[in-house]
Order: C-alpha cells, then structure tokens, then sequence
C-alpha cells in the first residue's frame, strides 16, 4: 500500500509537468463527459419521466456510475497497459519480481485527467442531492456511498477482465467496451428502462444493476427492504470470476520474447 | 485524381487486414445499438404524443447511424500521419509529388470506408430484426437516392473537418488535447449524442447552420425520412456548401502552415 501510494505520488508529479497539456485533458474529459450529460438534459426537456423516474432522480444514478467509473478508470487504466506490456516483453521483468503482477501493472499507470469526470459527476451530485426528493437519512447516505464504492470496484474488476483477454489474444479486443464505456454511458438511465432481458443479464452475469438499479430504489424509497440497501456488495462478487479469469489468463501466458 | 485512387486502395487494403478487431466492433456495435434503441423506447412508452419524430424513424436512425459510426468519426486516428509530424518523416512527404492536402485526404477517406465496409453485414441483421427494435427500409426510392450522395458528402464534410485538425498539428505537435477537445465538441454538434429534432427550437436553429450539421445529421435523417422531399435537396446543397468551403479552408491554411514548417530533426 505505500508502495502503491510512493507511485501515485510519482505519476502524479510526472504528469503536473505539463500543466497545460494536462489541464487540457482534464477539460476535456470533463467535456466528454458533458456532453453525455446535455444528452439526458435536453431528452428530460422533452419527456418528464422514463420508467417513473424523474429527471432529477435520474441524475442521481447518472452521478453515481460517472463517478464510480471515474475513479475505477483513474486507478484501473494501468490495465491498458498490459497488452503493451505482453507485446515487448517487459511482461516478463515484472513476472520476477517480488510483487504481486497485478500491482505492477496497475502501478505502471495513473490517470489522474479522469478527474475531470469526477468533478463532472461531483457538479452533478451537488445539484440532484438536494433536488431528488430523498429524505438524506444516515442510511441514504451510506447507501450512496455503497453504490459509488462498490460501483468502483466492479468496474475495476472488468478493467482487469478486458486487460486479461490480452494474454490469450495479445491484441486488446473491444467488445469489452459494451460493458465499460456501455456500462458508464447507458448507466446513466437506471437499467430497468432496457427491459426485464437486460436488466436480467446486469443483475445475474455482469452485475452492474447490482449497484446502480436496486440500491437506487432503497434510495428513492421505492422498495423499504434493507436488502436493497446491501444489493452492492452482493455485486462484489463479481470479483472473484474476474481475479480467477485473470490467474487463468496468466496461467496459459507465453513469453513473446523481446 | 490516379494517384489518390492508389493512396485510397492501398490504405483501404491496410485497414482491412485486422479482422477480428473489426468483426469484435461490429459485435459491439450491434450492442450498443440495441441499447439505445431500448432507452429510446422506454421515453416512446413514457410519452408517445411528446416524442419529436416517428418511432420508425427514430429507430432507422439509431441503427444507420451504428452501421456508418466509423464513416463519420472526426477523429479517427492514424497513427502515421501523426507520428509523421512528431518525427520529422513528413519532409519525404513534402518533396513527394502530389499535393499533400490530397493524399493525406484520401487516405483518411480510406480507412473510414474500409472500417466500415465491414460494418454493412450488420444491416442485414438490423432489417431482420422484429418491429418496433429492427431498421426500415426508406419510405421511398427518392429517399434512397438522396441517401447515397448525402452518405459520400457527409463523409467529405467530416474528413475535410478532421483535416483543419490536421494543419492544427503543425503548429502544436501533441494532439491529446486538441483530439480530446474535438471528440467533445463533435459529439454533441454532429447529433451523435442527441439527434436534432430532440433538441429544443432555439438550440437546433444554432446547430443547423454549423458544418457540423452537415455530417452525420443529413444522410441519417434523409435515410429515415425524417428529412423528405425539397428539404433533403436543400440539405445536399447546404452540404456541397460545407465541403467546399471547408476544402478551400483547409488547403488555404495547409499552404500557409507548410511554408512556415520547422521540420522535427532526427
């Protein structure tokens, strides 16, 4: 952990170099995201609810996934890394050293520009918190910060998936994309709008309606159960398939020279 | 105009060489079409009156536009123009004889038709899909006929675009930012995120007068009917438009940057 935390510091420094490339990127990221934003605006400046949610409460679910993949895409990117990695060889350095892989290849990247979505979805938060009619009881609260944790981590966990496919294709494959950047941009409206086979598969095989669609309705009060509340960390699970994916993945890794 | 037609083949033979890559996009992108399509549909059910164009239309919409998303991406990289300003190699470009604004031109033609060449096997399976998630065919021949020329200038307004962000790269070098900055903007003034009859009056009537409008906007809105008639001819003119002062733009300003190049040593 302060090892991981000795890096952090170091991409850190090594990216505040060029402060305005950096802060460009920031922008831009915050602008991305924006325009996602501007795409559930200008649709509630139409429709006054989708699926009995209303704007604001939509928004709420919109904060909780940008800023749950923002964070899992800052400390996660390093994954992308790893294709790379296999390709030159450098794969190998790390497989003797003293550390864990997955450290190694996480370490070898920050992005810290993603805060720009993070700020985005903090903007966000500020106005739908007071606007989404929750009463912010002590138990909304934690709720929401389950949602943004465990939402992180899940997101993590399909970074480490997509990163993992790299070891028996060597060439990163994008249709890991549908449930990362799917998951972030369609996210942004609570699952059950795709209908019950969607919201299915969200629930029982990539469980990203796990955090987002049921803990929003313990949050909105739609459903009283506290296992509504809990639904996140029934999401954790998740964690296990991906670590054993990649322990899989790494187990057939050939070295491709260098 | 040979000569461009070889830079076109070659590159077009070049980006068809990643299968997998392109068979793994059309798998996403039949996904994520879906997606939208369903999210579409939910709004249509939570209030049929106020949606702003047919639900057909819409749907024809979503889909044509999934199919052709790489045809009509500004920024679509290639890393050797890139990396021909960043390492100095653009100097055998500069004595070579032809005209750089058109060769750099078709080769950015090229990979987007070749990338999307194999997204068309997806239209099949779009027009077998079951009413109300599967595409239509355009109400009628005129629609259709209309469609093909708005699809190609559609394309020449895009890569004309992308090409001032070429020129851009002869003064700044790093393009992180600048790609960022316009995925960003695009996105939102293309109608890639939103189409236009969903946005409010005061805000369309901006956007519609913008080159921006004069991408992606046209062919898909003709395609779908949403656009009929004389107002799909206007469209085409207003096209012709964009891509001829968008050229003239771009060769002036190419012209101008290449006379002042510092060439990256190495």
């Amino acid at each position: 952990m302060k090892l991981y935390l000795k890096y952090f510091s170091i991409h850190l420094k090594s990216q505040m170099q060029y402060k305005t490339s950096f802060l460009f990127l920031t922008l831009g990221n915050f602008c991305m995201q924006f325009s996602t934003f501007l795409g559930v605006y200008f649709m509630f400046n139409i429709f006054n609810e989708v699926d009995g949610f209303t704007y604001s409460q939509v928004l709420l679910c919109f904060a909780v996934v940008i800023m749950a993949f923002s964070f899992a895409e800052m400390l996660g990117r390093g994954f992308d890394q790893l294709p790379r990695m296999l390709a030159n060889g450098e794969f190998d350095r790390a497989l003797v050293r003293p550390r864990s892989v997955i450290f190694q290849v996480v370490a070898s990247r920050v992005h810290f520009v993603r805060l720009g979505a993070t700020l985005q979805a903090a903007v966000v938060f500020f106005w739908a918190i007071p606007n989404s009619g929750v009463v912010w009881a002590w138990d909304k609260i934690l709720t929401l910060c389950f949602m943004v944790i465990c939402g992180s981590l899940i997101f993590y966990t399909l970074f480490l998936m997509q990163a993992s496919f790299a070891f028996i294709t060597t060439e990163g494959l994008d249709f890991m994309n549908i449930l990362t950047y799917g998951g972030r941009d369609h996210g942004r409206y609570p699952f059950s709008i795709y209908g019950k086979e969607v919201l299915r598969f969200l629930t029982y095989i990539i469980p990203l309606a796990l955090f987002q669609y049921y803990p929003l309705l313990y949050l909105l009060g739609k459903e009283q159960s506290v296992f509504y509340m809990l639904t996140p960390f029934l999401g954790l699970l998740f964690l296990i398939p991906g670590y054993v994916f990649f322990r899989f993945g790494l187990s057939r890794y050939k070295s491709t020279g260098s | 105009m040979k000569t461009y037609l070889a830079i076109f083949r070659i590159r077009f033979i070049h980006g068809v060489q990643y299968r997998i890559v392109v068979f793994s996009r059309l798998f996403t992108g039949f996904l994520w079409g879906m997606m939208m399509v369903l999210a579409y549909l939910a709004f249509y059910r939570a209030n049929p009156t106020n949606f702003p164009m047919e639900l057909s239309q819409l749907v024809s919409y979503m889909w044509m536009q999934q199919v052709l998303l790489i045809l009509f991406s500004v920024v679509f990289t290639d890393n050797e123009i890139e990396s021909s300003v960043e390492n100095g190699s653009i100097a055998y470009e500069l004595v070579r004889p032809a005209d750089l604004y058109g060769r750099w031109f078709s080769r950015a033609c090229a990979s987007r038709v070749a990338f999307t060449v194999f997204s068309l096997p997806m239209l099949i399976v779009v027009l077998l899909l079951p009413e109300p998630y599967g595409m239509s065919l355009p109400p009628d021949i005129f629609q259709f006929m209309m469609f093909l020329p708005s699809v190609i200038l559609a394309l020449g307004v895009t890569v004309s675009f992308t090409m001032l962000m070429y020129v851009t790269m002869f003064y700044t070098i790093s393009f992180g930012g600048v790609y960022v900055m316009v995925i960003a903007a695009t996105a939102f003034f293309t109608g890639a995120v939103v189409p236009f009859p969903f946005l409010p009056p005061p805000v369309r009537t901006v956007l519609e007068v913008l080159p921006f409008a004069a991408m992606q906007n046209m062919p898909l809105r003709i395609y779908s009917g949403n656009i009929a008639g004389t107002d799909a001819l206007r469209g085409i003119v207003f096209q012709i438009f964009w891509l001829v002062l968008l050229i003239a733009a771009g060769k002036l300003l190419m012209h101008r940057a290449l006379k002042k190049v510092i060439v990256q040593g190495g």
